[in-house]
């Protein structure tokens, strides 16, 4: 699979990364490579297999409705880059 | 022989017989930090005083009669991407240098709770992505052996500080490999205990369908004692198995008569160093002398194991790193124009090169017109070769291969090539794709005296019969008691 | 050309349970910011979600309730796109296998009967809150409500009209509401609803284009967002134009719909199994547990009232279509009232206050047995209707038990006749011209007399005795 400049922009602006013109045609290259690296698996033949999320055949794991104490607001804001009243603050949001 | 050199089962015992004090042993590790931390560059943090008090608060208990186990008292390191309330937890990114988890993982709670000593948070590859620990953004841990070639990674400084003697044993975690391949690039034991085994609550997500946290120690009695200590069901975790675990210390018999052993040709074909397969193929006849049976078998589908391995953890890991983007932790761009610009620039300059790399990878992956080609594709995949373990363990009790394809290679040798990097975890990603513990330890040197290590692979939860192995192996040999010369 | 409007709905509702979806926090509505939080539901690196069972119990619930299969192999997904409101940047949600899938509910308008289809229900997790900070500088993140578990439900396009969107609408509210898994205050954004709208020609096969509105927030401003929606589209075909595929957001307070700003590029969600949550494994056995627990449901408690009390079907659907409205009924016909004399009062004066205050009837403040003990005043003869009435007005506004606002405000009804004499008497001598207008012939002079000794009374003169009293002392001048 050929990939292109703008596949990979269009990759970054999903991810949210801000590529540099270096970058993009770094990874542009990069990219195909691991790409056609990875076309290897379509030699397989796996019609009907079905896919595995989960290597253990775990199911069904659930917690009980029982309310526990939450965290202390200074721990849940403790590392925020930016806050204000209680809250983590971010740019102001246009619609 | 100095304290800082012997074993966890050594000074459990020493500390038992009060021969020594766990200040003693946490002051004796310090000094040889000293030492030989500035050639080794293992740690991220350092917790000296925090370690003192710890060991302090050991030997009162000790005093006071109270009954300690087997890890207490004992300094250790936990890999920097386990998070430790209060204490900066970095993944060795720019994105988390200054993150304070407000909470315990499990492993390090667990850990604690049997009054561990902790000495510090090892280096690592930024965000477990890499196999030399080349990709923190802090520093290069070196190679023990040879302060000019990489310790391996992801679990670079964990597995360097063990082999350096700057710790007893150390966690690491291992998504690919990184357990394994800097355990067997320093010359230490590692293992990566089967999916499920270990909690991952706490450890900070690279690729969630795959990462298991493990131990690095100097043997595999150390090893035993070590998943004593930190296997387990965990309510926090859903993937966690809710089954009974043994003691692990009763696998260590030195007993392997009749085991059967099976060595998957293509482990041992092309791509493989000399000296790799030499090891190997000598160790082979050393567990024969010792009543076991080897015979080699077909693993076909290991060629396509790697391009499954990384359109997985590269999918999972552009998800599980999405969260990282100015608002709640860690770095935060200082020009930004908007919300998307905060964003985009926060991301961009907090991760390195091959993180992004991997994220645009997964993303692509997932993407809308891709996801069945790729992603979809690699699970499916992942299914056959699970199913072609499955097969392999009706017949043999253990699967042996190498650990990596050569021994520890040259600082920035490979950090230009991506893929070429990832053909060093050729050995051990199928383990990590079928949910496999498997153990890797030392099994020899190369003409460069560097060590070689030996993978031995297990059926799900049949950690004893790897241990069992191991440590017969071990008994008969003497690969652990290589040290670098420092 | 005239033209019928296509319209399917997609409804978030947020579940009554005690904790969040995948943490221990509370889930209880208000308290100050970030402080029902946790590592989990603020996504702080390294937490591991778990599931809390209470959500899919409810799901199944709603399920069965709307006539769904229950998928026996369900999972759940990761749905992932930047917000602030989402910390981990993506939500966990269900993809291929919902938890209920196939169901429908019956709706009725004018008369008609429809069945509207339901295509899923899944669950997932709610986002948390964003304000914006006083001075305009910036935006603030509550994560209080991040991680309360909702349940989406997804109809097939099957409604015609804004009409049978709202009947729909009422009739699912009503149904989760009965089965108890969802308080649907929509002040408190428990229940909102996106949706989708195209129009096509009256006999066409295939769909128009549609259009998509979200997080509209209560009944009536969905009504008016479909009716503008469907006639701006109409206005497009007519002058030549074509319906885009976009997001519209309504704005109620100026009655007009706007397209968002269109990022709808990047909106690629890359769903993915969630690999921290495993498979959802739904057997008989649980399925019988909870259709153990289903109560009667809407539908079939109008049947009931029609045919067990004899109500005019108007009267039953109304009754029924809120569980609040059917508990006072049952509790005043509990308390032996009579039937009809119940529906008239619940749908003539309750009613009438809830549409003056713009109130549910689940935000009523008081209990079921304030309304069955103020019929059981009025049939006692302690009070009069009219004063009732203003006994009503006031345990909306006290929330206290009538007989004691009957009791404190001296409302006890006037039925001495001595003392009614009296006061008529009274009345008689102070209004000569009425008399005499009614001596005359005017009869309807009798209505002022009634009214004046009302007025004495403040009210609380017997009606009956008044009138009966009146009578037969203008007969006797
Ligand atoms: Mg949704
Ligand atoms: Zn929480």
């Amino acid at each position: 699979m050929k990939i292109t400049k703008e596949q990979v922009e269009h990759v970054a602006s999903l991810a949210r990364l801000n590529l540099s013109e270096e970058e993009k045609e770094r990874f542009t290259r990069e990219m195909e490579d691991i790409i056609a690296f990875a076309d290897k698996l379509n030699e397989l033949d796996t019609e009907g297999v079905m896919p595995t999320a989960h290597v253990i055949p775990i199911q069904n794991v659930f917690r009980e409705d029982v309310i526990k104490p939450s965290f202390d607001r200074e721990k849940i804001l403790q590392n925020a880059p930016a806050k204000e009243d209680g809250c983590f603050k971010v740019p102001k949001i246009v619609e | 022989m100095a304290l800082y050199a012997l074993t966890l089962h050594e000074l459990k015992n020493a500390l038992r017989q009060k021969q020594v004090s766990s200040e003693e042993i946490t002051r004796s590790v310090l000094e040889r930090v000293a030492q030989v931390e500035d050639k080794v560059q293992g740690y991220i943090t350092l917790l000296e005083e925090e370690a003192i008090r710890q060991a302090k608060a050991v030997d009162n208990k000790i005093a006071a009669g109270e009954k300690l186990s087997d890890i207490a008292g004992i300094p250790m390191v936990l890999k920097d991407n386990i998070c430790t309330e209060d204490i900066l937890t970095t993944c060795a990114s720019k994105m988390l240098y200054n993150f304070k988890p407000p909470y315990n993982a499990t492993v390090a709670a667990k850990l604690a709770k049997q009054d561990a000593v902790l000495l510090g948070k090892a280096n690592m590859d930024e965000f477990a992505m890499g196999s030399s620990t080349e990709n923190s953004y802090f520093k290069k841990t070196k190679n023990p052996y040879d302060i000019t070639l990489v310790p391996g990674g992801s679990s670079g400084g964990s597995a360097a500080v063990v082999a350096a003697d700057e710790a007893v044993y150390a966690l690491g975690s291992d998504t690919g490999g990184s357990i394994r391949q800097p355990a067997a690039f320093c010359g230490v034991v590692g293992m990566k205990p089967t999916y499920g085994a270990v909690s991952r609550y706490g450890l900070v997500a690279f690729a969630s369908s795959l990462d298991q946290i493990g131990p690095f120690t100097k043997d595999v009695a150390d090893c035993a004692l070590v998943l004593n200590a930190i296997c387990g069901y965990d309510k926090m975790d859903s993937t966690s198995a809710n089954i009974v675990y043994p003691d692990y210390t009763k696998a260590l018999t030195d007993n392997i008569k009749g085991l059967k052993i099976g060595v998957p040709k293509e482990y041992i074909g092309e791509g493989i160093s000399e000296s790799v397969k030499n090891a190997v193929l000598k160790s082979l006849e050393t567990f024969k002398s010792l009543g076991a049976e080897y015979e080699e078998f077909s693993l076909p589908l290991n060629d396509y194991a790697l391009s499954a391995y990384y359109l997985i953890s590269s999918a999972e890991a552009s998800s599980n790193l999405a969260r990282y983007d100015g608002v709640k932790y860690g770095y935060k761009a200082e020009k930004f124009n908007d919300l998307l610009d905060l964003y985009m620039q926060t991301r961009s300059e907090g991760f390195g090169t091959e993180v992004k790399r991997r994220i645009m990878l997964g993303t692509y992956a997932l993407s809308s017109g891709y996801y069945d080609a790729y992603y979809k594709k690699a699970q499916q995949v992942r299914t056959l070769i699970k199913q072609s373990f499955d097969k392999a363990f009706e017949k043999y009790d253990v699967i042996i291969t190498p650990t990596t394809p050569t021994t520890a290679f040259k600082l920035d040798e490979k950090s230009s090539d991506p893929l070429e990097m990832y053909l060093a975890d050729i050995c051990t990603v199928s383990v990590n794709i079928a949910g496999l513990p498997a153990l890797v330890m030392p099994c020899g040197l190369d003409d460069g005296g560097l060590p070689i290590g030996l993978q031995i692979i297990g059926k799900g939860f049949d950690e004893q019969m790897i241990l069992r192995t191991a440590y017969s192996f071990e008994q008969h040999t003497a690969h652990n008691k290589n040290r670098p010369n420092l | 050309m005239s033209y019928e409007t296509v319209i399917g709905i997609e409804v978030h509702t947020e579940l009554s349970t005690n904790t969040k979806i995948f943490c221990d926090c509370t889930t209880k509505f208000g308290g100050e910011e970030n402080t029902h939080c946790c590592p989990i539901c603020t996504g702080m690196p390294g937490v591991l979600p778990v599931l809390n069972k209470k959500v899919v119990d409810y799901a199944i619930k709603a399920g069965l309730a709307t006539n769904c299969n229950i998928t026996p192999f369900g999972k759940q997904d990761r749905k992932n796109y930047f917000y602030p409101d989402l910390p981990k940047a993506y939500q966990v949600s269900q993809y291929d296998l919902p938890i209920c899938q196939n169901g429908y509910i019956d709706i009725e308008v004018e008369g008609e009967k429809k069945r509207i289809g339901i295509t899923r229900i899944h669950i997932e997790e709610d986002a948390g809150k964003l304000m914006h900070d006083e001075w305009g500088m910036g935006s603030l993140v509550d994560y209080n409500r991040c991680g309360v578990p909702l349940i989406e439900i997804v109809t097939e396009p099957d409604m015609r009209s804004p009409e049978e969107a709202k009947a729909f609408l009422e009739a699912l509210k009503a149904i989760l509401q009965y089965i108890d898994v969802s308080d649907c205050k929509m002040q408190e954004g428990s229940l909102r609803c996106d949706v989708n709208l195209s129009i096509r020609p009256i006999g066409q096969e295939e769909f128009g284009t549609r259009t998509e509105m979200k997080n509209i927030n209560s009944f009536k401003a969905a009504v008016r967002a479909m009716e503008y929606e469907a006639k701006r589209q109409a206005d497009l075909i007519a002058s030549g134009e074509k319906v885009q595929q976009e997001t519209r957001r309504w704005d109620d307070v100026k009655g007009i719909g706007y397209a968002m700003r269109s990022k709808e590029e990047a909106h690629d969600y890359r769903y993915f199994p969630e690999p921290d949550l495993v498979p959802i494994v739904i057997d008989e056995a649980w399925i019988k547990d909870i259709r153990k627990t289903l109560p009667e449901l809407p539908n079939a408690r109008k049947q009931r009232y029609i045919s067990e009390y004899k109500l005019p079907e108007y009267d039953a659907e109304v009754l029924t279509s809120s569980r609040t409205l059917a508990e006072f009924f049952d509790a005043c016909i509990a308390q032996g009232a009579q039937a009809k004399t119940v529906s008239n009062w619940l749908m003539g004066d309750l009613m009438r206050i809830l549409n003056d205050k713009e109130m549910e009837p689940e935000e009523i403040p008081f209990p079921a047995q304030y309304i069955a003990k103020l019929l059981s005043l009025i049939e006692k003869g302690t009070i009069s209707g009219s004063i009732a009435k203003k006994v009503l007005d006031t345990m909306f506004v006290e929330n206290k038990d009538p007989e004691q606002i009957v009791k404190e405000k001296g409302l006890v009804q006037i039925s001495d006749a001595s003392q009614l004499t009296q006061i008529v008497q009274r009345v008689l001598d102070n209004n000569p011209k009425s008399v005499e207008d009614y001596k005359s012939g005017k009869k309807q002079a009798v209505g002022f007399l009634v009214g004046q000794v009302m007025k004495q009374t403040k009210g609380k003169a017997n009606p009956q005795m008044v009138n009966q009293l009146l009578q037969q002392m203008l007969s006797e001048i």
